[in-house]
């Protein structure tokens, strides 16, 4: 799972109000390069929530990225290559994602997130 | 350019999974069939809603191409064995897509919402006594309970929610599911339609059917409402035109 994905799941569980960022919980975190594209990285920058997205990062190992971005960012190469990097390289294959209000863990394995729920949380 | 979707092999299986068939097949064709326009809309996001094997995700990422070229997939599936072996077959092509194990789109409807510009589903659509849907194994695949239609109502809904204002979406469904009455649904939601594939097998007639939002809809949406007068005559006589078993296949820009 990368962190673009991470960046648009919420918790889904009956009755949560602020499911998102989930937590995440690192077992194993891999790295896969893949080609640059500056025009998506410019058009998807708007959606992403920067906070939830550059925490996510750290919790991962990366620790490049800004506290705050804002579009004058996007500019330079030297940002384009760390977002890029960490929105799309890195990828949790182990581990899980926790709801933030109710910490129900949902499992990460071989990078597939389980957001199937229990009878009762739907 | 050679055309690899056509050599797109099972790497693993797995008895709980739902092996491409007429349906799958028919999918691919139709988006092979409007492969010009795919590429000419320049997707950011596509997603398949229902992916099993991921014969067609992967199909389409092949298709359209990947990182490079701006083009990014996210595929689920409600049965985990599913979202594995779809792992498996995007590997073996050498393609990436974003998987999650879930209820249709459970977990994205908040911050996905808008953001796909293509969308691609091959419900459960087969009519079958309304317990057997969403049951835990393969039935979930085909099981659509009273005509067919209870996943595809739910997806409807979902993929109005996620597609982007020039999102598209294909959807498989069967003479038994009542497509026109579903196009009807979608018009109500402002949605053009065309059937891009039809097809029929001793048991069966398939359609996939493309969705776009339409401004000209929209207007007569509109008009509807101002007016209190039901679906325009000329709504109506496209969407007879095209249906049931219509090789008539309209032309047009989308
Ligand atoms: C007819 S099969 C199509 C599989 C594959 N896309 C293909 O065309 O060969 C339908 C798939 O939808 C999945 N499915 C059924 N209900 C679902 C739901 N509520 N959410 C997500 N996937 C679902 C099934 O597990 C199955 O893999």
């Amino acid at each position: 799972m990368r962190l673009l994905t991470h960046n648009m799941l919420s918790s889904n569980i009956k009755g949560v109000a602020n499911g998102f960022p989930l937590r995440i919980e690192v077992e194993k975190v891999v790295e896969k390069k893949v080609d640059l594209n500056a025009d998506f990285l410019r058009n998807i920058f708007p959606k992403i929530e920067w906070k939830a997205f550059a925490e996510a990062a750290r919790t991962l190992g990366y620790a490049e990225l800004p506290e705050d971005a804002d579009s004058s960012f996007l500019d330079s190469d030297d940002f384009l290559d760390k977002f890029h990097h960490a929105l799309l390289e890195l990828h949790l294959e182990e581990g899980a994602l926790i709801c933030p209000e109710t910490g129900r863990r949902f499992p990460v394995n071989k990078g597939i997130p389980n957001m199937l729920l229990h009878e009762d949380e739907v | 350019m050679s055309f690899r979707t056509a050599q797109i092999r099972l790497v693993s299986s797995h008895r709980e999974v739902y092996e491409p068939c007429d349906d799958s097949f028919a999918l691919v064709d139709a988006l092979l069939s409007d492969r010009n326009n795919l590429i000419e809309h320049h997707p950011t996001l596509c997603m398949e809603v229902g992916s099993g094997s991921g014969y067609i995700i992967t199909s389409l990422a092949l298709m359209l191409g990947q990182e490079a070229s701006g083009v990014h997939y996210i595929a689920t599936d409600i049965n985990p064995h599913a979202v594995r072996v779809t792992r498996e077959t995007l590997e073996a092509h050498g393609v990436h897509s974003e998987l999650i194990t879930t209820d249709i789109a459970s977990g994205l409807e908040k911050r996905l919402a808008g953001l796909v510009d293509v969308m691609v589903v091959n419900p459960p659509y087969v009519p079958t006594p309304e317990d057997e849907v969403g049951r835990e194994g393969i039935a979930s695949a085909w099981a659509g309970g009273e005509n067919g239609r209870i996943v595809i109502d739910k997806i409807l809904p979902i993929a109005d929610n996620l597609l982007s204002d020039k999102g598209w979406l294909y959807v498989v469904t069967l003479t038994a599911n009542n497509p026109s009455e579903i196009c009807l649904q979608m018009r109500q939601k402002g949605y053009a339609a065309r059937i891009v594939v039809q097809r029929s097998t001793e048991e069966e007639s398939l359609h996939v059917i493309k969705f776009w939002r339409d401004f000209d809809t929209q207007v007569d949406l509109k008009e509807m409402a101002a007016t209190n007068k039901t679906v325009p005559a000329r709504v109506m006589e496209s969407l007879v035109s095209q249906f049931p078993l219509s090789a008539f296949w309209r032309s047009g820009p989308q």
